[in-house]
Order: structure tokens, then C-alpha cells, then sequence
């Protein structure tokens, strides 16, 4: 016997259905005539990628989730990726034991960690600020930084570094001209995930979001708690093409379930 | 070398914003839990375990409590089901598509929640596929109420934790040898008895860690009871979220906070131990 099985296959094709059933819904909907969600929709039309076209708080708080995202990327990579180096190439006493601190925010759920900034940015005046939600996106994408690149970077072949090294390179020139050139794909694929990461925070940010500061994910979940037309649809659609050419980069780079696996 | 000396010096700049963005947060919010909140409604800095007391003797956190256990033993039990055999289709599958279905397995981890949240509404609301399929059909007058309710929730929520779950079963497959089950195909078993015998007791320590993070993952999450449920669907998480920002009870929010952690401490624990007693 080779292969799945049929049996197994079979089952296994039934959960894909499933798996994509909601979205081939979501699609097909984005381009519905209709005033409500209506499935399957009695017409089709753009209607509704116009009205994105000219909805003003969305755009609004599409920018503001961009210019997070972005923020959050370069602070998480110039804090993060030192941090993993040291990880992955550094033999100190309590270097498991940091690992361990390092990875630990990923493991609390992002409600208590809301919950936890709430209480700390209120009285700082934080909440609802560009410079409150850069912070508090960091506390997901700082430990996935850190993890990932420790991860890609002690993948890489140490003796290519000896080599450098022992031609002479100081140390630091290694890294330049070695360690992170290798690491560059990694790199590059970490740095879309942080940036999806910070794009579609949703709880964290319905925490400390408000009415000023509202991003993309806080104004969808608005919008669907006070109205259902398919107007998110055509946004969904938007959304998950964009996301779909990051994953795609990245699956180029190094493989979409090594790189989300925990 | 010198250099190697230096590398901890890297880890500075993010130990010090984990320490001051992440864990002076978290302990701020165990300093909250013992805050009271005063007559006006606002809180009052305390060291008092009056929140704790009048938190565990309102019925409405016991009823949460069960919601919140019910709703993810249902959730986790049904992602199961479906990611066991999608694991075990990729962990064996010769397909040169292997790394797309992959991709597709857990595709729903890289959608927005509310998203997948909107897909689900438009299967299961009134007017939605499953209930305009059934009409038409003959099979119902009336539409199904599916969403807005503990059967949307169940769905979505299923849905939500399962690509985390197959990822967990494809790491914890490991010990699945096939030669095993050729082994006891040849001796003469059926693919079922193989299955049963075989192969389902190998993956079971797979299964038991699958299960504690799809459990902990369900108990956790907010978005699919808040929109999902429509506002009739009370677990803790939607609490939580609802006395910090709605109420501005900190206090409460703080201890609810903790007392979810606890539990979900609690059950990673057992399934930690359940795992390893069946690896042996």
C-alpha cells in the first residue's frame, strides 16, 4: 500500500471543503447585487468594491493599520533579530532559560495580554495612539521574531562562518558579511509574517483602540457587530489576495508551515 | 573570542521591552485584581480580596465557567475530528502538492478572524447556504437558526482552532511508523483493525497535546463568540472583554483575567501529563 489510502483521502478532501468553504463564500459574495448576505446572491455586481472605493473610515483605518504594521516590522526586526543572533550563536550560562522568556508572551493568550495593556496604557495616556498600538502589536511580534529567526539561524551551516572566521574576518564582519546574508530569506519571510501579524491583531488592538485611533480589524469587527452587507466581502477579498502574495513570498523563501509551525 | 563574550550584550534591548511592555503589564494586572472599585463606580487602589469574594459567589461566573468548558470540549472535539485526518493525509502523502495542501490545511490561520467570522454568517445565516439549500430542497419552511447562537459559535470556533491542531498532530506524528502498519496489514488486518489497533494508539500522545492547545486556544478566544453570538453567548472571554472596556471594571476583569489563566494552566498541565503517560 502506497500513498494516503482512499479512505483516508477521501475524509481528508471533505475537511478541505470545509476549510474552504468560507472563503469561496466570501469571495463569491464580495461580488453579490444584493442589499444583505444572501447565499448564493440572485445578482452580481462591483457595487460593492465601489462602496469600499468610498468608505471613508475604512480607508482610514486601512492606512493607520498599514503604518503599524510597517512600525511594528522594523522596531520588532532591529530588537529581535540581535536578540536571536545571540541566541543561536551565543554558548552562556541561562541561554535556554532566556529562550524560555523570550517565547513565553506567545504562549498567554492575547485577551489577558489586552487586557494587561488596558490597564497599563490607560493611565499613561497611551491608549487609542499610534505609539500605544506599535507597543502593544510588539508583544506578538517581538517573541515570533525571536523564535523564528533563533530557529533559521541556527539552521545555517556553522562551518561556512568558521571559514570566514578563520580567514581573518573579526567576528562582527562575519555576521555582516556571512551570518545574515545566508539568513536573508528567513529574514525577509519573517518580516512579512511580522507585518500580516501586526495587520490582523484584533484583540490586542480592540483593547486599547478607540474611536481616534481605529484599526482595520477593530472597524471590520464594528461593522459586522452593527450591519451585515457585503460590504466587508469586498474588503475580505481585498484582504486575503494581499495576503495571499505575502504567503506566497514567503512559501518561496522557506515554506509556509515550517515557518508558521510553533 | 571576545566577540562571543559580547553576543548576550544583543539580547538587551529586547529583554528590556519584554520587561517593561510585557511582563510590568502583567503584573500590573495581578496588582488590579486586588483593587476594589468604589461606590461611583470607580476604582479604588486597595489590597483587598473583596473583588475575588463577590467575583465567586455572583452563579453568573459559575455558569461562564461551564459555558467556556462546554463550548471548547464540543470545539475541540469537532476540530479533532477534522484535522486527525488531514494530518494524517499530509504526514503520508507522496503528492508532489504536498506543500500546497499544507498551505491550504492551515489557511484559515492566515485569514482575519473576522473574515472567516463573515464566511461563516454568510453559510449559516438565515438566508445563507446551508438554509437556502434546505429550502429549496423541500427539507425545511423555516430557516435553521445556525448563527447567533452556541451552534454558530461551536462551528466557527471549531474551524478557527483546527489548522493549530493539525499542525500539533503533523509534529507529534513522529513516532508513526509505517513499517508498523504494513507489519499488521500483512499479518492479515483489515485497513480498520490496522487503523484501530495500530495506528491510533501510536498518535494518541499527537492527540492528547492537539487537544490541550486546540482546549486552550477555544477558551481564550474572543472574536468568534463576540460576532458569532451576536451578544447571546456569555463565556468568559467575552466577559472579560466586556467588564474592562464596556464597565470599566478593572477589578473584575482582572480577576476573571487570572482565574481564566489558572484554568487554562491547569488543563495544559493534564494534557501535558496525559501525553506523556501514553508515550510510554
Amino acid at each position: 500500500m502506497t500513498g494516503a489510502g482512499r479512505v483516508l483521502s477521501s475524509f481528508a478532501a471533505l475537511v478541505y471543503v470545509l476549510i474552504l468553504a468560507p472563503i469561496v463564500v466570501v469571495v463569491m459574495l464580495a461580488f453579490s447585487a444584493d442589499n444583505f448576505i444572501l447565499f448564493p446572491p440572485s445578482g452580481y455586481s462591483l457595487r460593492w468594491f465601489q462602496q469600499l472605493a468610498g468608505h471613508a473610515p475604512l480607508q482610514a483605518a486601512l492606512w493607520l493599520s498599514v503604518r503599524i504594521a510597517a512600525v511594528v516590522t522594523l522596531l520588532s526586526l532591529a530588537i529581535g533579530v540581535p536578540a536571536a543572533l545571540a541566541l543561536a550563536k551565543g554558548r552562556f550560562p541561562g541561554r535556554d532559560a532566556l529562550t524560555g522568556f523570550f517565547v513565553a508572551p506567545l504562549l498567554l493568550p492575547t485577551l489577558i495580554t489586552g487586557l494587561a495593556l488596558l490597564l497599563f496604557f490607560s493611565p499613561l495616556k497611551l491608549t487609542a495612539t499610534l505609539p500605544g498600538l506599535v507597543l502593544g502589536h510588539m508583544t506578538v511580534t517581538v517573541p515570533f521574531v525571536i523564535r523564528m529567526m533563533a530557529t533559521a539561524l541556527s539552521n545555517l551551516p556553522d562551518d561556512i562562518e568558521a571559514a570566514a572566521a578563520t580567514l581573518g574576518a573579526t567576528p562582527w564582519r562575519v555576521v555582516r558579511r556571512v551570518t545574515l546574508p545566508l539568513a536573508t530569506p528567513g529574514l525577509i519571510a519573517c518580516a512579512c509574517l511580522s507585518f500580516l501579524l501586526s495587520f490582523d491583531e484584533t484583540v490586542i488592538s480592540l483593547f486599547i483602540a478607540g474611536p481616534r485611533a481605529s484599526t482595520l480589524p477593530v472597524e471590520m469587527v464594528r461593522y459586522v457587530e452593527g450591519r451585515t452587507d457585503p460590504l466587508i466581502a469586498a474588503l475580505s477579498v481585498v484582504l486575503i489576495v494581499a495576503t495571499l502574495a505575502v504567503v506566497l513570498v514567503v512559501e518561496r523563501l522557506v515554506g509556509v508551515a515550517r515557518a508558521v509551525g510553533k | 573570542m571576545t566577540a562571543s563574550r559580547r553576543l548576550p550584550l544583543l539580547l538587551i534591548p529586547a529583554t528590556l521591552f519584554l520587561l517593561v511592555i510585557y511582563i510590568w503589564p502583567s503584573l500590573g494586572l495581578f496588582r488590579n485584581a486586588f483593587n476594589e472599585v468604589g461606590p461611583t463606580g470607580a476604582m479604588v487602589e486597595a489590597l483587598s480580596l473583596e473583588t475575588w469574594r463577590a467575583t465567586f459567589h455572583d452563579s453568573f461566573t459559575f455558569e461562564l465557567t461551564l459555558n467556556s468548558l462546554w463550548l471548547s470540549t464540543v470545539s475541540t472535539l469537532i476540530a479533532l475530528c477534522m484535522a486527525y485526518p488531514v494530518s494524517l493525509f499530509l504526514f503520508r502523502t507522496e503528492s508532489r502538492f504536498r506543500g500546497l495542501l499544507a498551505v491550504v490545511a492551515i489557511m484559515p490561520m492566515l485569514v482575519s478572524g473576522v473574515v472567516r467570522v463573515f464566511g461563516w454568517l454568510a453559510i449559516l445565516g438565515d438566508r445563507g447556504l446551508v438554509n437556502t439549500t434546505l429550502q429549496s430542497l423541500g427539507l425545511i419552511s423555516t430557516p435553521l437558526k445556525l448563527v447567533f447562537n452556541w451552534t454558530g459559535v461551536t462551528i466557527g470556533l471549531a474551524e478557527s482552532i483546527m489548522p493549530y491542531m493539525i499542525l500539533a498532530l503533523l509534529a507529534g506524528f513522529g513516532r508513526l511508523d509505517r513499517t508498523l502498519e504494513e507489519a499488521a496489514r500483512s499479518l492479515g488486518a483489515s485497513p480498520f483493525r490496522t487503523f484501530r489497533r495500530v495506528t491510533l494508539p501510536l498518535s494518541l500522545p499527537a492527540i492528547a497535546l492537539a487537544a490541550g492547545l486546540g482546549f486552550v486556544l477555544s477558551m481564550s478566544a474572543y472574536i468568534t463568540p463576540k460576532l458569532l453570538g451576536g451578544g447571546r453567548v456569555f463565556v468568559l472571554a467575552t466577559e472579560i472583554f466586556e467588564q474592562a472596556t464596556t464597565n470599566t471594571n478593572w477589578p473584575v476583569a482582572a480577576v476573571l483575567a487570572i482565574y481564566t489563566l489558572v484554568l487554562l494552566l491547569a488543563l495544559l498541565v493534564v494534557s501535558n501529563v496525559v501525553a506523556r503517560r501514553l508515550q510510554r
